[in-house]
């Protein structure tokens, strides 16, 4: 059910498309100030935006199961074990000058580059397709858990083994620390890695 | 709504992230920029998975299971970038990455550059710290 | 067995007995003796039943095809006339000797094994040489010969005369091999065959068309072989092998194949007069030349070996004018008297300790120490001063007299220069051969000064072998002389009057003179002491010759050379004496000539290998390591540079395949 763009103009955009593309430029100017601050702290805190950003989306996109874990997970434990992170690698507090690494330009000519690239490729693909938002949640818990549990019943059970994977590994590589502060700060996060999966579940 | 504005959020968002992999010195910063790039993909399928949810017949909605797959990777992921991440940090002295350079070729062979200068500061000022 | 049989199993034993030695010589040390005289010594008879069957009569032909090769056959062939014979015998018996000779005299060398295999390998390839019918098979006992004797004159190798000399023999040699090679096939197509018969018959019937370049060709071979002038000067050096090699090769067998191989092939040299007068002039040049040299030298083997150079002169003088007959007769006479020469000479050095003239006129009483090497070595310098009767003086005055004979016009088969020309080298020759055997004679057993060290008998082989070949030296030639006319061309070898007095007095005129000389000098003997004596006195004659060759040098100054005054040499040659010691400078001559040029022209190759074409190659590898220098730059060992450049080619990938894919 293929809708035609004659009907849907650029120009004349419904209210969605509006707070769709409010809340993607706030999302999408959080990333930018992630990844150029100089502020190491601040980056992860403008991830939470970013993050928090994309699960608006989700919801303006139906998918609001997704975007309730998204707000879980990420920004509730991913974002919190950063943080932890930043701290225990002592990361200065406030302006450090040497954010960036000499890298900095080729960086920005690649990214252009595949940016301009990925953009104009996605414009010239989909310029006329159309989503139906209308109707049912494309996204709902129940929807979701049933699809989950009906036709991905064997992939959730191997990601729980990967899940343990991890969280062996991380207790291991933390293990070989001398002093026990940093392993004590790092059990949390994996029993946070756990509830997250329980959360998926 | 268009696919477009979720597609070219997406790709946005991603290109961003590449950019702070490639440009941002702190290990942690890396990490960060990878959640980034997830994220991208992340809104891709969920766009799509809408999308086709409503434009085909009969769905499996792998786009939404995908989506939750990736975000629990990305989570253990994230768990254990940060143990490599500590792990170096302890053992070298430092998480920036561009100091990180122990496969770097030297000018010749008996020279070692002033990489394995900073790695040999980075174990002495470990040794001290492990004194202290 | 057939006379075919027998020739063949001639060259083949000393060779098995060569091969056995070589295999055995570590193994079992006590087969190395009998596995190198009993080969040899059945050869030896052999040799003698064959020329017994031979008898001087028609030339025994046999010849075998292996398989064929080509335009010109080669054939495994045999061809054993009077002269093959009776050189074979000659080899046979000089060869027993020596390897008789040297079980005593290298007693205790931990190298005669080999020594001993080399040898028997060299007898039979000169007997390969004289028996073989076929151009190609006999270059191959020739150039055999000349390995051995490079390997037989580097004997003592860690002496570097021994090296040089070695070198300087093979390489000299092999110059002359060249042309030669050259020359015999040259020979090979003119003919048709490398068959002697069939070659000799083309020549009869005129079907040579260049005789004189084909013999100038072989002459250069037969030059360097038989060390006539210019390609002789290798003979003197290689007097740094042991005294029996000398002895064997230098001066009964290898030298003399030069000589034979010319008067097997003597119709070819007929064939062009230029060829002849050449010929004649290089024998006449040669033989007066080294004869004046060995007046001068100081080493005693020095002196037996231009004595040698010349004697091959007076050979190859009776070639010159086209007497075989004579030249072989010498050929024999002479293998039979400078072995034993050479031989005693092994004795002497041994007894005295060292090989200097100069050293040995300072002892008293050295004919005591060694009776046996003084009787046979008198005997011997008489054959080789050619007083009659001995060898020497009839197989020396067949020579003369059939240069008389050309000189005098009397024939039609050499040219009348050449007769004169031998005929007076060959007076003043020898005049001077008296003179030296004189010397050496006098300076050896008539010296005057302190008593010579006595180390006892000598090993009695040493003995016995001298007096084996003092009776061929004492007899043969007034035995001979009537006898071998049938086996060779037929003409008459008995010495005629005019020639015999003449050259018998000149030869005694020659020794007086250098009496009377010596009876002036050797006063002054006693106001200059000079001498150097071997370290190991009682070691074995193999090891006390190695000694005082290597220490002749130091102690003199030269190795030909001895500053002392009481040598009549020096009052007879006076200015001339110090220029024929070192040969005429003949080898300085070829130093300037050939050496210095050759390696300057070394050293050129050198400078382009090593500047020129070594830029090159340094060149071809200074780019890629530049480049490699460049690529290990990007190498900085740091991850996002890396990942940086892989996601741009990514990017430029995915472009590209999306424009390709769209068709823009």
């Amino acid at each position: 059910m293929s809708i035609a763009a004659a009907s849907h103009g650029f120009l004349s955009p419904t209210g969605v498309e509006i707070a769709f593309l409010l809340v993607g430029l706030v999302t999408f100017g959080a990333a930018l100030v992630t990844v150029t601050t100089r502020q190491l702290v601040h980056a992860a805190l403008w991830l939470v935006v970013a993050l928090g950003g994309l699960a608006v989306e989700y919801l303006l996109l139906t998918a609001e199961f997704i975007a309730w874990v998204q707000v879980l997970i990420y920004v509730g434990s991913v974002v919190v074990l950063l943080l932890f992170g930043l701290m225990l690698t002592k990361a200065p507090i406030g302006r450090s000058p040497d954010a960036d690494s000499g890298n900095r330009w080729a960086a920005l000519a690649v990214a252009v580059a595949a940016a301009t690239a990925l953009v104009w490729v996605v414009v010239d693909a989909f310029r006329t397709t159309w989503i139906d938002l209308d109707g049912a949640a494309a996204g709902s818990t129940k929807v979701t858990g049933e699809s989950l549990f009906r036709n991905w019943v064997l992939p959730f059970e191997a990601l729980s083994v990967l899940l343990l994977a991890a969280l062996v590994g991380a207790i291991v590589l933390s293990r070989k620390a001398k002093a026990a502060a940093p392993a004590a700060a790092r059990t949390p996060g994996a029993h946070d890695d756990r509830g997250a999966k329980e959360g998926a579940r | 709504m268009h696919l477009v504005y979720p597609a070219v959020l997406s790709a946005l968002l991603f290109c961003t992230g590449l950019y702070g992999v490639l440009a941002r010195r702190n290990a942690i910063l890396v990490l960060m920029s990878v959640e980034l790039m997830l994220n991208a993909v992340n809104l891709n399928l969920v766009a799509f998975d809408v999308w086709l949810s409503r434009a085909a017949t009969e769905t499996l909605h792998s786009g939404q299971a995908l989506t939750l797959f990736t975000i629990a990777i990305a989570a253990a992921e994230i768990g254990i970038g940060l143990a490599i991440v500590l792990a170096v940090h302890r053992n070298r002295g430092t998480s920036d990455i561009d100091r990180l350079r122990d496969a770097a070729e030297g000018p010749d062979d008996s020279d070692d550059g002033p990489d394995s200068d900073a790695a040999a500061r980075a174990r002495a000022a470990e040794k001290a710290e492990a004194t202290a | 067995m057939t006379t075919t049989t027998l020739a063949v199993l001639v060259p083949l034993l000393p060779f098995l007995g060569a091969v056995a030695g070589l295999l055995l010589g570590r193994t079992a040390p006590g087969f190395v003796r009998p596995l190198a005289v009993l080969p040899t010594l059945a050869s030896l008879v052999l040799t003698v039943l064959v020329a017994a069957r031979q008898g001087g009569g028609r030339a025994v032909d046999a010849a075998t095809e292996l398989t064929p090769t080509g335009s010109v056959p080669i054939e495994l062939a045999l061809h054993i006339d009077g002269f093959a014979a009776l050189v074979a015998v000659l080899v046979g018996i000089v060869a027993t000797c020596v390897q008789i000779y040297s079980t005593g005299y290298l007693r205790d060398d931990p190298r005669y094994p080999s020594y001993a295999a080399l040898v028997s390998l060299f007898t039979s390839a000169m007997l390969l040489v004289v028996y073989s019918g076929d151009l190609i098979v006999l270059l191959v006992g020739w150039e055999v010969m000349g390995i051995c004797s490079y390997f037989l004159v580097g004997h003592y190798w860690e002496t570097p005369e021994a090296r040089a000399a070695s070198l300087k023999a093979f390489l000299v040699t092999k110059l002359g091999d060249v042309p030669f090679l050259i020359g015999l096939f040259a020979l090979g197509t003119a003919a048709g065959s490398f068959r002697i018969t069939k070659v000799l018959g083309a020549v009869a019937s005129g079907g040579l068309h260049h005789p004189t370049v084909i013999a100038l060709l072989l002459l250069a071979g037969v030059a360097g072989k038989s060390a006539q002038f210019p390609l002789h000067t290798w003979l003197p050096d290689a007097m740094a092998g042991p005294t029996p090699v000398s002895a064997l090769i230098h001066a009964a067998t290898m030298v003399a194949a030069g000589v034979y191989f010319v008067a097997r092939l003597l119709p070819v040299f007929q064939a062009s007069a230029a060829a002849m007068t050449v010929l004649a002039a290089m024998a006449a040049v040669t033989m007066a030349g080294s004869a004046l040299a060995a007046l001068a030298q100081d080493d005693v083997k020095r002196v037996l070996a231009y004595s040698t150079i010349s004697q091959l002169g007076y050979m190859t003088g009776a070639l010159a004018v086209g007497d075989r007959g004579a030249a072989v007769f010498h050929l024999l006479s002479h293998g039979a008297f400078k072995a034993l020469l050479f031989l005693a000479a092994g004795v002497i050095i041994h007894a005295a300790g060292t090989n200097s003239l100069a050293a040995m006129s300072r002892m008293s009483n050295l004919r005591d120490r060694v009776p046996d090497a003084y009787w046979t070595m008198t005997v011997a310098l008489l054959a080789l001063a050619a007083i009659p009767p001995f060898s020497g003086f009839f197989s020396k005055e067949s020579v003369l007299g059939a240069a008389e004979h050309v000189a005098s016009g009397h024939t039609d088969h050499a040219p009348g220069a050449a007769g004169w020309t031998v005929l007076v080298a060959g007076l003043v020759t020898a005049l001077l051969t008296g003179a030296y055997a004189m010397r050496l004679w006098l300076r050896a057993f008539r010296g005057r000064g302190t008593e010579a060290p006595d180390h006892g008998k000598q090993p009695l082989v040493m003995n016995a072998v001298l007096w084996v070949l003092a009776v061929p030296s004492l007899a043969f030639g007034g035995l001979a002389f009537r006898l071998l006319p049938a086996w060779f061309d037929g003409r008459d070898l008995s010495p005629t009057l005019t020639t015999s007095v003449l050259g018998t007095g000149i030869a005694l005129v020659g020794g007086i003179v250098t009496y009377g000389a010596w009876q002036h000098t050797t006063a002054l003997a006693a106001r200059v002491p000079l001498g150097a004596v071997a370290a190991h006195p009682e070691a074995d004659a193999g090891l006390v010759e190695a000694e005082a060759i290597a220490s002749h040098e130091p102690a003199y100054g030269d190795i030909a050379y001895a500053p002392d005054p009481a040598d009549p040499g020096r009052l007879l040659l006076g200015p001339l004496h110090r220029h024929a010691a070192v040969g005429f400078h003949l080898d300085a001559v070829y130093a300037a000539l050939f050496v210095r040029p050759v390696l300057a022209g070394a050293s050129l190759v050198r400078f382009l290998d090593r500047e020129v074409v070594e830029t090159y190659v340094r060149g071809a590898g200074a780019a890629p390591r530049l480049l490699g220098a460049a690529v290990r730059r990007a190498q900085t060992g740091n991850v996002q540079t890396y990942v940086s450049a892989l996601l741009a080619g990514t990017v430029i990938l995915a472009v590209a395949a999306v424009l390709l894919a769209t068709g823009v």
